[in-house]
């Protein structure tokens, strides 16, 4: 297990709201990282801010051990599949894809798994404008398997996606685990992330509030399921 | 950045709103020089409607484009590509597709009708404004946050240049009109693009005496071959200034 991503000090602010405040953690590979949050908490802010999308105002983001900020070569390392994916409207989904293989220049064999398992080849003639939420969700997941990444982050991933196109993710998820990757998770479904991940991290109004495994939570509470596990942990805080 | 280019004018290409400006400039061109058997007032009529039309049509359609394509661009920086080649990538697919619209529209119908040194300058001078316009754009969308705001400051820098100027430009004539203003009025025109390439045709059509005195001034001025240069230089400078501020905005910005 090496560290692949370091947040050091990591603070922004949209105009006079602190979204994250003073983040630090880092992450490891062969692990499954659930973000937890209630909405406005910093969970896509935090997320967008390894990517390179949100700049933040201090702090270092380190991609195995070296300094990344404003950088772009290391994003070559990382799939990222947004919360809504949006394409160019009259570009159809095979398009697309031999798109984003010609940009990012990848030499190595396209992992196409979900594209098979979502039967998105029988669908590459149509144009993006016309095809449904779910279908884009698998799009976008299928393109954020593509090109076997070391890191793997999804932004709410099966929120709008059909039970069976779930359990298809989820499999890809676990399997991608195995194969000693990091996926970062954010979710609002606490049964997905109890089943998923290894580490939960809660961040509330900016801050982490807890980073830890889901077996060390469950031993500290005596309680097996996350949201009991959760609630424990929230509410005797304020107790 | 040329294959983002490529995939934005493959994008371009198969929606329908550039095909409607392109046929709408063709239409114009077409019967006013069917219509008038005088090819110089033809010109003349065509500049008048290009100098409109054109800034308009390039400024809203770029600025659409950028905020209908924010969550594509969003997709490109989440990939190994440098922010810089995302944003010129995304000026030049643009540019080159309005620019391509105006080649077909009025270029092609003025060089069969009135292939000139006066419809010469008039390809040359659209096709800045159309470059222009478009960079102005992109200054527009990285400035703003939403497409409302986008839009509504693309609007107005047209409305500035294309209306505005011109009384505010007479407003300070009048107000001044006892100062020699002849290098004043030099450095205003600069100052706006449609009313560099307006001056530019205009004087290549030889009615400048219609202008008055500041008329015989720009011909003094802009006729001599400095005057085209310069004119020229600066619509390059509007058609570069507003991207590289857009470079610098969109390195910092958050998407």
């Amino acid at each position: 297990m090496d560290t692949l991503i370091e947040l050091s000090h990591i603070k922004k602010t949209f105009g006079k709201l602190q979204v994250l405040k003073d983040i630090s953690c880092h992450f490891e590979s062969g692990n499954i990282v659930s973000v937890l949050g209630p909405n406005a908490s910093g969970k896509t802010t935090m997320i967008k801010s390894i990517l390179g999308m949100v700049i933040p105002d201090e702090g270092d983001i380190r991609f195995r051990g070296t300094r990344v900020n404003n950088t772009f070569d290391y994003k070559k390392y990382i799939g990222y599949m947004p919360q809504i994916g949006h394409y160019p409207d009259n570009m159809k989904i095979g398009q697309l894809f031999d798109m984003m293989l010609d940009i990012r220049n990848c030499n190595k064999i396209p992992d196409t798994d979900l594209i098979e398992a979502y039967r998105l080849k029988s669908m590459y003639h149509k144009p993006m404008r016309t095809l449904s939420g779910g279908t884009r969700q698998k799009v976008s997941a299928a393109l954020a398997f593509m090109f076997n990444p070391d890191v793997l982050i999804l932004d709410e991933p099966t929120a709008g996606l059909d039970p069976f196109a779930t359990e298809i993710l989820k499999q890809k998820i676990l399997a991608e685990k195995a194969n000693n990757r990091l996926v970062i998770i954010t979710s609002h479904i606490l049964s997905e992330s109890e089943e998923l991940a290894d580490t939960v991290m809660y961040l509330y109004e900016g801050k982490i509030k807890f980073y830890e495994p889901l077996a060390a939570l469950q031993m500290e509470t005596g309680e097996q399921r996350l949201g009991k596990i959760l609630t424990r942990l929230l509410t005797e805080e304020h107790v | 950045m040329f294959k983002i280019a490529k995939y934005i004018i493959l994008d371009i290409i198969r929606s329908k709103v550039l095909i409607a400006y392109t046929l709408l400039l063709a239409t114009i061109c077409t019967v006013i020089f069917l219509s008038d058997s005088d090819v110089i007032k033809g010109l003349v009529s065509i500049t008048t409607i290009v100098m409109i039309i054109v800034p308009l049509v390039s400024i809203i359609y770029a600025t659409t484009y950028y905020f209908n394509a924010a969550e594509f661009t969003e997709l490109l920086v989440s990939q190994p590509i440098k922010r810089r080649d995302i944003l010129l990538g995304e000026y030049l697919g643009i540019s080159s597709s309005i620019l391509g619209a105006f080649v077909l529209g009025v270029c092609l119908p003025v060089a069969l009708f009135a292939l000139s040194a006066t419809g010469i300058t008039l390809m040359v001078a659209g096709g800045l404004v159309t470059l222009s316009f478009t960079s102005l754009a992109f200054w527009a969308s990285t400035k703003t946050r939403d497409k409302s705001k986008g839009i509504g400051l693309a609007l107005m820098i047209w409305f500035y240049a294309a209306i505005i100027y011109d009384a505010l430009v007479l407003l300070f004539l009048f107000t001044f009109s006892d100062y020699p203003l002849e290098k004043a009025m030099i450095v205003l025109t600069a100052l706006n693009p449609v009313d560099l390439a307006r001056i530019m045709i205009l004087l290549k059509l030889d009615i400048s005496a219609l202008m008055g005195y500041t008329g015989a001034l720009y011909r003094q001025f802009f006729g001599s071959g400095t005057g085209i240069a310069f004119s020229v230089s600066m619509l390059f400078i509007w058609s570069v200034l507003p991207v590289l501020l857009a470079l610098k905005i969109f390195s910092k910005k958050d998407l």
